[in-house]
């Protein structure tokens, strides 16, 4: 079956727009409210469950109030660039998910419909390209509100977003490499033909992780905002609708973080230990299946950066600029040199691409994690506390021993 | 179509471009100099070179102009900054240097562009078919342009040690 061609690729692609759009802030909605009862659940209360059957209307309940809040607007404030902040932040979060290919191709009458809103050439340069323009609705928002919180957060903001780019595009690198194209159907492809790349490429994964709780500000990287220190960072001035603009940004950008890591390092929409679902008679069922193989492990992604966001504490700013040149991106340089040098080697030695070259590619991520790893921990954090804390006990008992 | 496309595009970047250079507010200027940039990008899409359109937003207006912005907003300049052109020589030598362009554009406007340089048509988007679009920049740049991409490396290296003692007259 031919791609679609001519109006109905028009209208295909209309109506991919309209459900990939609607589908996200769906999910940005019913995500507001499993992060506010995620964290009741982990800090052992109850969190909203008022409205509606255990609080599931909370959203919208919230949406309504935002609509109806006083849009306030601060006196000196620079008033265009002050209304144009949210929308650079909402629209970059929205449009950078338009590459990304959620499920199989799916057959129709007029001829097989791709499952990404546009198939670009570029495919990650563009996700990479959009995401980096969303840091202006953080500066300009700080800037424009007139206020030295505002701007503090603002600045924090531009300095970690930029820094951290660099090592998430350079541990993406590794997966373009072992890729050998920039395509985001092209990568999920290879992946299926072979292994996932988290395991191959474990090490990249790890910083791309990193740099993308940083890219998308939040815990343990929530800096600009940090509501402890600067009252609520950048858009601290912001009320009503333009306040819950930024608010949708902020899970937009982990939609697609998370898209983008499950896409890269987790197969796409592919299914785990069965080629039924990439082999071509393209069917519905194969689109459903796959559809829902891939937002599955979105939400799992996404459940992560609750988890984490209720787990760690913030960093301190110096902390933060230190972990992301001092450790990140040395280590990402260093993983892209060992990857394209082994990748080279694979290819001179001649071994096919497939399982076997994935495999071989795992034990030199592995033997290059524990390492990495090993050297970050130093026995602090990995039986750290706990062996401190044991340590303390058997000191304990033996005094009390000595005692009696 | 790509003609109605190409002029909008064209129109925004040489508007933004002026309100850039007339702008009083150095942030205001900074946001219409990311408006041209994004036109320009636009308009490569159009000569069919996604990835430089992509490396155009990418570097310039996702991580340069952001500095830019960051940089003036830690100076915190005011609205009226002093300009670089100063006294009756400035301004003299600032009308030679828009005549010299003038002419330039003018002399580049007559002249036929050679034959050479104008592909038959098909010719980009067979190459990125057949090789992808980075493939297509990656191999001349790193095979046939080696020597002058390095050395580029180079002028960027002497930009930043350039930098670094401008920033830290005591090191």
């Amino acid at each position: 079956m031919s791609p679609v061609t001519g109006s109905a690729f028009f209208w295909t692609s209309v109506v991919k727009i309209l459900i990939v759009f609607g589908g996200i802030l769906s999910l940005v909605a019913f995500w507001t409210w499993v992060e506010r009862r995620g964290a009741g659940w982990i800090q052992n209360r109850l969190g909203p469950n008022r409205v509606g059957p255990e609080g599931l209307l909370q959203p919208a309940a919230d949406g309504l109030k935002n609509f109806l809040k006083e849009e306030t607007l601060p006196p000196f404030a620079d008033r265009f660039v002050f209304l144009l902040a949210p929308v650079m932040a909402f629209v970059p979060a929205l449009i950078t998910f338009a590459v990304v290919p959620f499920a199989s191709p799916l057959p129709t009458p007029w001829g097989l419909v791709s499952p990404a809103i546009a198939d670009l050439p570029v495919g990650f340069l563009y996700i990479l390209a959009i995401s980096s323009l969303g840091v202006y609705g953080v500066v300009l928002a700080g800037w424009s509100s007139n206020n030295k919180y505002s701007l503090l957060g603002g600045l924090r903001g531009s300095a970690q977003l930029i820094s951290y780019e660099v090592s998430m595009g350079l541990s993406a690198v590794a997966v373009l490499v072992l890729a050998g194209n920039i395509t985001m159907n092209e990568i999920v492809a290879r992946q299926q033909h072979s292994v996932w790349f988290v395991l191959p490429l474990s090490v990249a994964f790890l910083t791309f992780l990193i740099a993308s709780f940083a890219e998308t500000n939040r815990l343990p990287f929530d800096l600009p905002e940090a509501e402890a220190e600067l009252i609520a960072g950048y858009h601290t001035e912001y009320s009503a609708m333009k306040f819950s603009m930024f608010y949708i940004a902020e899970y937009s950008n982990m939609v697609t973080a998370s898209a983008l890591m499950v896409t890269l390092f987790f197969g796409g929409w592919d299914i785990p230990f069965t080629a039924w679902d990439n082999t071509p008679p393209w069917t519905v069922l194969k689109f459903v299946a796959t559809f829902a193989a891939f937002w599955l492990k979105v939400v799992a992604f996404l459940f992560a950066y609750v988890w984490v966001r209720w787990t760690l504490p913030r960093f301190r700013f110096d902390q933060l600029m230190d972990l992301g040149w001092k450790v990140l991106l040395p280590v990402a340089l260093g993983y892209v040199m060992v990857i394209a040098v082994a990748v080279w080697g694979l290819g001179a030695a001649g071994v096919p691409f497939g399982l076997g070259y994935g495999l071989i590619l795992t034990a030199v991520s592995a033997v290059l994690l524990g390492l990495l790893l090993w050297g970050l921990d130093r026995n602090r954090v990995i039986g750290g506390s706990a062996a401190r804390q044991r340590a303390r006990w058997l000191a304990d008992a033996a005094r009390q021993r000595g005692a009696a | 179509m790509t003609l109605v496309a190409f002029w909008t595009f064209a129109a925004v970047a040489i508007a933004s471009a002026v309100l850039c250079i007339t702008r009083r507010s150095p942030v205001a200027s900074a946001l219409w100099l990311v408006n041209t940039l994004f036109s320009l990008a636009a308009i490569y899409v159009l000569l069919d070179a996604p990835f430089i359109a992509a490396i155009q937003v990418l570097v310039y207006a996702g991580a340069i102009m952001v500095l830019f912005l960051f940089v003036i907003m830690l100076l915190n300049l005011g609205r009226t900054a002093p300009g670089d052109i100063k006294g009756p020589w400035g301004r003299a030598v600032a009308v030679a240097a828009g005549l010299v362009l003038v002419f330039e554009l003018v002399a580049l406007w007559l002249a036929a562009p050679p034959g050479e340089l104008e592909l038959p048509a098909g010719t980009v988007a067979g190459t990125v078919a057949a090789r992808g679009a980075v493939q297509a920049v990656a191999r001349p740049l790193f095979q046939g342009y080696l020597v002058p991409f390095e050395v580029t490396s180079v002028l960027l290296l002497a930009a930043i040690v350039g930098a670094v003692v401008l920033a830290k007259r005591r090191l």
